[in-house]
């Protein structure tokens, strides 16, 4: 073991380099371009031995990455904010064909105009196509993700692509401590890839033709399926980190000071470790209020967002915004908790466009749903 | 090789699902035995997605990825770079994809694999046209040609892919056309053999796209290539080679015929003769073919 004072993004490459990839492929993108130059120095001193390919667009990333996957390789890419969005006919492309692909995507604004601040809404807004969905709060939970995600991804009962994702700047240019694990860990960890199917000349098949709706209807719900054994075995495979690692961040949420709270906050992302100071803050002054951080989006914690609405009203804070519509976590929340229990919801939007969110911010945010009754989401923070 | 040496062994079976008179069919059957058994095919939308068959079944006895319409040359990208992590140099990556996919959409990725140097051959069977999605104009569409979306004719002349190729100096390009089969299997056999990027692109004439009738598929080939509205050539290692018919119409060996004498026969250019005589545009076609030639004769003729 050691420790590894860096960034976000040298960390989530120092993690994927150590998964041990046959193929990476990417394109770069502020933020995410430190991550891909740190594995283009893993490869110059020759620390990774995989493929490296640097593609000239994030839609050829991804494809690549398919092609890569489809042979049987393991592989890995980067992105983040409009390279996600280039890249989002071949997310779906990814996940319906259930190849393992792993990717962190650092949250970025998507414009005009050009910000590079984070918000969510560029990952939020890939939802629908098929993605594991893991959010980090530190880079010591970045790396860790990181390898769950490989095991996840290829495990039989799941295969499909995870994303990780990162915020942009708070994570992924911010120097935290990480600690690594010793290669051996990492290795008996994830073991090889055997692909559950592949391109083969022994067994010439044909991938991904001309499909009849009654097919095609059996591998969407296939594919939900996979998601939902995900969600059975993301708690068994993010324990099994924690047995050999010693690390554990949660499973599908991270539970922080719950137990006799009243009022529960639901956050993602790096708002989420802020949260945790506004909990301390608001018990202090005699509050009982907890913090459940979601890590994973998708496959959606419904089942675990239930039990906390048996428990406690529900505060939500989105840093994204489906417009038209919500902020995607309060929505999906209250769409959970439909007729299963009567818990008082707030939502909150704040932080979009890189407008920093601190845990004072998130303090009167809590302050302001124990005292209202408002039901509709409210834009925090606009003035100013 | 002779066409009566060609390997008996069919990797693209009976039954499959293209239309009668299919040139697609033809060149994929010439690719397939020279490629072998040792291949993967990496397909694009194009009508080869067609050709297929429908999942469960398949009428390629290779491997074969599917993938999207502008990817190709991507994901062969990764077929590739996965093998040679495994070790299996004895496999080629062959990408197949129609001009739309080539010319138009799949550019910007065939640009980047080739410019990176990917060991696999790129393979654009060209049929002028978007002709599984009803033939739509493509990049590849000639002047005054009917499309349904160039109802009146087209009103641009096609560019060409084959320069657009050339500029990138990889070690081997060539243009070929399905009714030669001798010089299509040699190609592809010759691009089989060298390493690093290749680009094959065959002209490809649809019956129904060009409107003549199915029995006219090879015909239509040959009188391309004699009127110089195609030609065949190789460029291994920056030195150009026309072929056959093309290297005697550089040579000024023989006279290249009116082009009339090719689109005469295609539905998609009777606009040009009735209901009287579109002289204007039989000029510039004219025109441009031999505007065409001399480019060429320049460029890679001997001086």
């Amino acid at each position: 073991m050691t420790v590894m004072m860096d960034t976000g993004n040298r960390i989530a490459a120092k993690a994927a380099v150590m998964a041990k990839p046959e193929v990476v492929a990417a394109y770069p993108i502020t933020p995410q371009t430190t991550l891909v130059e740190a594995i283009a120095e893993y490869v110059a001193r020759g620390e990774y031995k995989g493929e490296y390919i640097c593609v000239e667009s994030e839609h050829s990333a991804m494809s690549a990455c398919i092609g890569a996957s489809a042979a049987g390789s393991r592989t890995f890419t980067a992105t983040s904010s409009h390279g996600l969005l280039l890249m989002h006919e071949m997310l779906h492309w990814a996940a319906l064909a259930r190849l393992p692909v792993v990717m962190c995507n650092i949250n970025r604004v998507v414009g005009p105009g050009w910000n590079i601040w984070v918000d969510e809404n560029d990952s939020i807004s890939q939802r629908d196509t098929g993605w594991i969905q893991f959010y980090c709060s530190s880079n010591q939970e970045i790396f860790d993700t990181v390898i769950q995600a490989f095991k996840l991804a290829e495990h039989e009962k799941i295969v499909l692509p995870v994303m990780v994702n990162l915020n942009a700047f708070i994570l992924s240019h911010t120097s935290m401590p990480a600690e690594i694990p010793d290669q051996q860990v990492v290795d008996d960890f994830l073991g090889n890839y055997v692909p559950k199917w592949k391109l083969d000349i022994e067994n010439p098949t044909t991938f991904g033709n001309i499909i009849g709706p009654a097919h095609y209807y059996k591998v969407r719900r296939a594919m939900q399926d996979a998601m939902l054994n995900a969600k059975k075995l993301i708690p068994q495979i993010t324990n099994d980190w924690k047995k050999a690692s010693g690390f554990f961040h949660g499973d599908l949420l991270e539970y922080y000071k719950c137990e006799g709270a009243e009022h529960i906050l639901l956050s993602i992302g790096a708002i989420g470790a802020e949260s945790k100071t506004a909990i301390d803050e608001l018990q202090k002054a005699g509050h009982r209020i907890g913090l459940a951080r979601v890590r994973v989006i998708r496959p959606f914690p419904t089942e675990d967002i239930i039990k906390l609405g048996k428990q406690a009203d529900l505060i939500v804070i989105d840093r994204n915004i489906s417009i038209g519509s919500e902020g995607a976590l309060f929505n999906e929340v209250k769409a959970a908790l439909y007729g299963e229990s009567d818990a008082k919801v707030t939502g909150f939007i704040a932080g979009l466009g890189g407008k920093d969110v601190t845990y004072k911010d998130i303090e009167t945010m809590c302050l302001k749903a124990l005292k209202d009754k408002v039901r509709e989401q409210q834009w925090y923070g606009l003035e100013g | 090789m002779a066409l009566k040496d060609f390997p008996v062994d069919e990797c693209l079976l009976q039954g499959n699902a293209s239309c009668p008179g299919c040139p697609a069919t033809v060149g994929l059957r010439m690719v397939l035995k020279a490629l072998g058994k040792k291949t993967f095919l990496v397909v694009p939308a194009c009508c080869t997605a067609v050709i297929e068959s429908l999942y469960p079944h398949t009428s390629f006895d290779v491997p074969v990825m599917n993938i999207a319409f502008e990817a190709a040359a991507a994901g062969a990208s990764g077929v590739e770079a996965a093998l040679r992590q495994q070790g299996r140099s004895d496999i080629t990556v062959a990408a197949w994809a129609g001009d739309g996919g080539t010319y138009d959409i799949g550019l910007q990725a065939l640009s980047g694999a080739l410019e990176r140097g990917t060991n696999f051959i790129y393979i654009c069977y060209n049929n002028q046209i978007y002709s599984n999605t009803g033939i739509q104009r493509s990049g590849a569409t000639p002047y005054a040609a009917w499309t349904t979306t160039t109802v009146g004719g087209k009103t641009e002349f096609r560019k060409e892919m084959g320069e657009i190729v050339l500029a990138h100096h990889i070690p081997y390009a060539a243009q070929t056309c399905i009714s030669y089969p001798e010089d299509l299997y040699g190609k592809i056999q010759k691009a089989k053999s060298i390493k690093g990027p290749k680009y094959i692109e065959i002209l490809a004439p649809c019956p129904p796209g060009w409107r003549f009738s199915m029995d006219k598929t090879i015909e239509m080939g040959r009188l391309a290539v004699d009127t110089g509205a195609w030609s065949l050539w190789e460029c291994e290692n920056d030195v150009m080679t026309f072929n056959g018919k093309s290297k005697l119409l550089l040579e000024k060996k023989v006279a290249r015929k009116p082009i009339e004498d090719w689109i005469k026969y295609q539905g998609r250019f009777s606009h040009l003769f009735k209901p009287e005589r579109d002289e204007e545009r039989l000029k510039a076609i004219e025109e441009h073919t031999d505007h065409l030639w001399e480019r060429y004769r320049k460029c890679y003729g001997k001086i």
